[in-house]
């Protein structure tokens, strides 16, 4: 398992140094003098400009500059913000609670109704209830999100106004972040009306993320139902006089959820991307919106820093996803 | 199904056979069979949209500003849809639209999978470093969520359609390399390869016109997917501004324009994304069917 | 009276081109601790009629019979639920592929508990030790470590003692083994129907042998019962079977055997095919391939008596001959 575990980690060096040349050469491709463009809009006299030159490293020879960029980023300095002038690792900091919450209850709503869903189509393989969800799961997957956001805007908050159009939290609350995470702030500041406040604002940018990797979990998990269904094994369990509920449940569902693990894992980037569009739509204040900011603001070294730590984000929770696979697939743990 | 067996090989029926079969099986899919019929429709819109629309996409009438669709109170026959924001006729933008969709499909599908077979073909047959440096690049491609690397090119580039449509064909194409690249190393080994091999064929010739035929199947099925991805990602690109700028009838980003009218007029958000949503759906409906009936592993079951 | 009793069982399946009849009219009786082996090459409807009596076959089988019959109770009239607290406690079923029977995502001591924890009232503790106990019984080295083992770290023939440890974990009074040993090494396959016969002995089970392998049949079972293409054509005890075939098709898997071969040469074998799903001759279904087949056989086949071993035969014979004086025929196909 060890081993396992550090082949693993072995092979994401090279893709980590991949990513840092692709963030490092980011500014260089931009068409324009880098310099420039890192000081904004409104120019710099040439001493100024020397002085940065001097100082960014932008007059040294570029292997020597890469070496520099990737200790930079090795002792946690990923750039400054040329809008805010803050580091953009603390503005990262400040921002990525507010997507891993997003994110975190989406792909729990997709896998706690995927998986069910898909349970269901492979049982009921062939009727009007398999038609109708793996229909249902066709229209999710091939769902322009950005329209969708739209669609339950109009409904929710439009007509029915049950739902805030944008934001984390109504305004007339504040309190300072503690975990960063909007519903269990909300419960710790004790204010009355806060956590439902913070839920409401949650619940429509949830369901737009987790439209698409609820559709392909389903999918995935009838695929893997229907193979696992034929197995020996599972007729086995039946010939044991278990109750279909656990012939299904436990011994067919075990060994289905092994690739559905993957593709759960594999929608990780999925969300990342939809958190791009949600954000922007919802006006979430997480990193997918600061990163379509940033590009709008010009503010390069933020897009920079973020590409990089996104990126590594994904990695990581790949690398668990991997250790996850092995840990419920006892033919890898031994 | 079964003459292909005993018919002498003669190329042309035997495609016909191939043919036939793969027919027989997509035409068992009843949702294939509805979205080849949708996605006709959407391709024969696209075609004679400067015949059949009724009016110009780009003309606006100062006179008929989010003139609702012809059923709703205030709504005109001349308008059949309604007209946008800035009193242009919605129907026919959407004609319109289809085609730069279309085209934005065809043209992500054959920059990915042309790139991408040959990269994947090289890596497959040539193994060794080669291969770990090939595959060693598409990891970083993929280590990006798809839309933000999309959107970081495009600001490279520039905005604008065409650099939109590079940039997703660069990050679609990894997929196409991986594929190919499992299917050649799985054929390389074969009786049939290594035959052509000893009678002299050269390695182009292998890859391309002893391998490849070989390895189509779930190439094609991926090339349907990475259609109907191209358009979602155009439009997305679009909606957030990146992609095809205004006033281009684009679908997406007329979705943008859109925007601020979203409580107002509801037809300027709908109908654009009601139009993503059913070209998106036919072709992925043809794609399962298209996986169905490619797939030997299924039919069996 | 007897342990099992089925009478005119029929499974049909639904498939894309019409009904097919796996099992036709089959009966079966099977006493307490007997080893009853039924015979048949594959397609013959010997794994689906049992599957069918455990409950085992998917939706689109349907099942029918006169009466099943089991321990005393009816299954047929009994609700799924009740079925299933006999199932696996009073009728276990052992497979053909050990290797891919187990769950490979189980350990040995889960899968073999869990039997225990369905049928019985016995403690996690007692649990284990009851699994210990069975797995020493099947002849499993170390059945303390192999506990915590997944299937993939077993050997085909282990995989197989831990499936029978596993059926025979709550005494079931009858087990029923669908070809136990084909698909294991020849040295493997003796061990295990070894294994089978004293578990038998040790535990008072009557036990259903379901195998192709004639040598196999002489082996192990006290009565045999013959089945071709979906029908039960011939039963006997298994000395008045090997030395007085009845029916034509038993004869001829007989003669098959290449112990029987006589002299040099060729290895006797029946020519033709079982019929399937679109050939089913109208009359016998053994006609077509049979060397006694005559008019009649086209239209109709009789049951005969016990004393022809209820053979389903026009023309039975004795000893090697039929007794009406039919001549035999050139059998071409």
């Amino acid at each position: 398992m060890l081993r396992f575990f550090l082949t693993r980690l072995g092979l994401l060096i090279p893709t980590f140094i991949g990513v840092s040349i692709v963030a490092f050469a980011f500014i260089r491709l931009l068409p324009g003098d880098p310099i420039m463009l890192l000081a904004g809009e409104r120019g710099i006299d040439p001493a100024r400009y020397a002085e940065l030159q001097a100082s960014l490293g932008f007059d040294k020879p570029l292997p020597i500059q890469y070496f520099n960029y990737l200790s930079d980023i090795v002792t946690g300095d990923f750039g400054t913000s040329i809008v805010t002038k803050r580091p953009v690792l603390d503005e990262f900091m400040t921002l990525f609670p507010a997507t891993i919450e997003l994110a975190l209850c989406a792909i729990i709503l997709a896998t706690l109704v995927g998986i069910p869903a898909g349970v269901l189509a492979a049982v009921k393989r062939g009727t009007w209830l398999d038609q109708t969800v793996m229909g249902t799961a066709l229209v999710g997957y091939s769902m322009p999100i950005f329209w969708w956001g739209l669609l339950l805007i109009i409904f929710f908050s439009g007509i029915l106004q049950w739902t805030p159009v944008s934001g984390r939290i109504s305004l007339v609350y504040f309190f300072p972040p503690v975990t960063g995470f909007m519903l269990i702030d909300s419960l710790l500041s004790g204010q009355s009306g806060a956590f439902r406040s913070a839920l409401s604002h949650l619940v429509l940018p949830t369901i737009v993320l987790a439209t698409i990797p609820l559709a392909v979990i389903a999918r995935q998990t009838r695929s893997a139902m229907l193979e696992v269904l034929g197995e020996d094994y599972v007729r086995t369990a039946r010939a044991k006089g278990l109750p279909p509920r656990r012939v299904i449940g436990l011994h067919a569902l075990r060994n289905a959820l092994i690739p559905v693990i993957t593709t759960i894992g594999l929608q990780v980037g999925v969300l990342l991307a939809g958190a791009i569009l949600t954000e922007t739509i919802f006006s979430w204040p997480g990193i997918g919106k600061w990163m379509v900011d940033s590009v709008f603001k010009r503010d390069y070294s933020v897009v920079q820093g973020g590409l990089l730590l996104i990126a590594g984000v994904i990695m990581i929770v790949n690398l668990v996803v991997d250790l996850l696979y092995g840990l419920i697939n006892p033919r890898i743990r031994h | 199904m079964t003459d292909t067996t005993t018919t002498p090989p003669v190329q042309t029926q035997l495609r016909r056979g191939r043919f036939s079969e793969f027919w027989y099986y997509f035409s068992q899919n009843r949702g294939a069979v509805i979205g080849l019929v949708i996605f006709s429709f959407i391709v024969f819109i696209a075609v004679f949209a400067p015949l059949i629309a009724p009016h110009s996409p780009s003309v606006q009438n100062r006179d008929a500003f989010l003139v609702p669709p012809f059923w709703q109170e205030g709504g005109s026959l001349t308008y059949l849809l309604g007209t946008d924001a800035v009193g242009r006729d919605i129907l026919s933008r959407l004609m319109y639209g289809a085609q730069f969709s279309l085209f934005i499909g065809l043209f992500v599908v054959v920059l990915s999978v042309t790139s991408g077979v040959i990269i994947g073909l090289l890596a497959g047959y040539f193994r060794g470093w080669v291969d770990t440096v090939i595959m060693r690049i598409m990891d970083v491609i993929l280590a990006f969520p798809s839309l933000l690397l999309a959107l970081v090119l495009v600001a490279i580039l520039g905005p604008g359609l065409l650099n939109a449509m590079i940039a997703i064909a660069l990050i679609l194409q990894p997929h196409f390399v991986r594929l190919t690249r499992a299917s050649v190393m799985s054929e390389r080994d074969r009786e049939y390869v290594i035959a052509s091999r000893v009678a002299g064929a050269g390695s182009a010739r292998l890859m391309f016109l002893t391998m490849l035929p070989n390895c189509l199947a779930p190439l094609i099925v991926q090339a349907t997917l990475s259609f109907s991805t191209a358009i979602l990602d155009a439009a997305a690109l679009g909606f957030l501004g990146m992609g095809a700028q205004p006033p281009t009838p684009e679908w997406g980003s007329m979705l943008a324009e859109a925007r601020e009218f979203i409580l107002r007029a509801w037809w300027v958000v709908t109908l654009p994304g009601l139009a993503i949503l059913i070209t998106v759906l036919a072709i992925n409906l043809m794609g399962d069917g298209l996986r169905d009936a490619l797939d030997p592993k299924l039919k069996k079951s | 009276m007897s342990l099992l009793e089925i009478k005119n069982l029929t499974v049909s399946f639904d498939t894309v081109s019409g009904p097919f009849r796996a099992v036709d009219g089959v009966d079966l009786n099977v006493d307490g601790r007997e080893i009853l082996s039924i015979v048949g090459e594959s397609g013959s409807g010997k794994s689906v009629a049992m599957l069918a009596l455990m409950g085992l076959l998917p939706d689109t089988a349907s099942v029918t019979a006169d009466v099943m019959r089991f321990d005393g109770k009816d299954l047929l009239t009994m609700s799924d639920r009740d079925k299933r607290s006999i199932i696996g406690r009073d009728i276990a079923m052992i497979f053909q592929e050990p290797m891919s029977s187990l769950n490979p995502c189980f350990t040995v001591g889960f899968q073999i508990g869990e039997m225990l924890k369905r049928h019985t009232r016995l403690g996690r503790t007692e649990r284990k030790a009851r699994a210990i106990e069975l797995m020493q019984a099947v002849g499993i080295p170390s059945p303390e470590q192999r506990l915590s083992a997944y299937p993939h770290q077993l050997s085909g023939g282990m995989s197989q003692r831990v499936m029978i440890a596993m059926s025979a974990s709550c005494r079931p009074k009858l087990l029923i083994a669908d070809e136990p040993t084909t698909a294991l090494d020849v040295t493997i396959q003796a061990q295990i129907l070894d294994l089978l016969r004293d578990l038998c002995a040790e535990f008072d089970m009557a036990l259903v042998l379901i195998t192709h392998d004639m040598g196999v049949v002489a082996q192990m079972a006290h009565r045999v019962q013959v089945q071709y293409a979906g029908q039960k054509v011939e039963e006997q005890s298994v000395e008045d079977l090997f030395s007085d075939p009845h029916h034509p098709y038993t004869a001829a898997l007989l003669s098959a055997l290449p112990e029987r071969a006589t002299g040099r040469g060729h290895l006797p074998s029946i020519p033709g095919v079982v019929p399937g799903q679109f050939d089913r001759p109208p009359g016998c279904l053994f006609e077509p391939r049979c060397a006694y087949a005559t008019a009649s056989c086209r239209s109709s086949a009789h049951r005969q008596g016990p004393e022809l071993g209820h053979a389903l035969c026009n023309h039975p014979l004795i000893n090697g001959a039929p007794a009406d004086g039919t001549q035999a025929r050139e059998i071409t196909v």
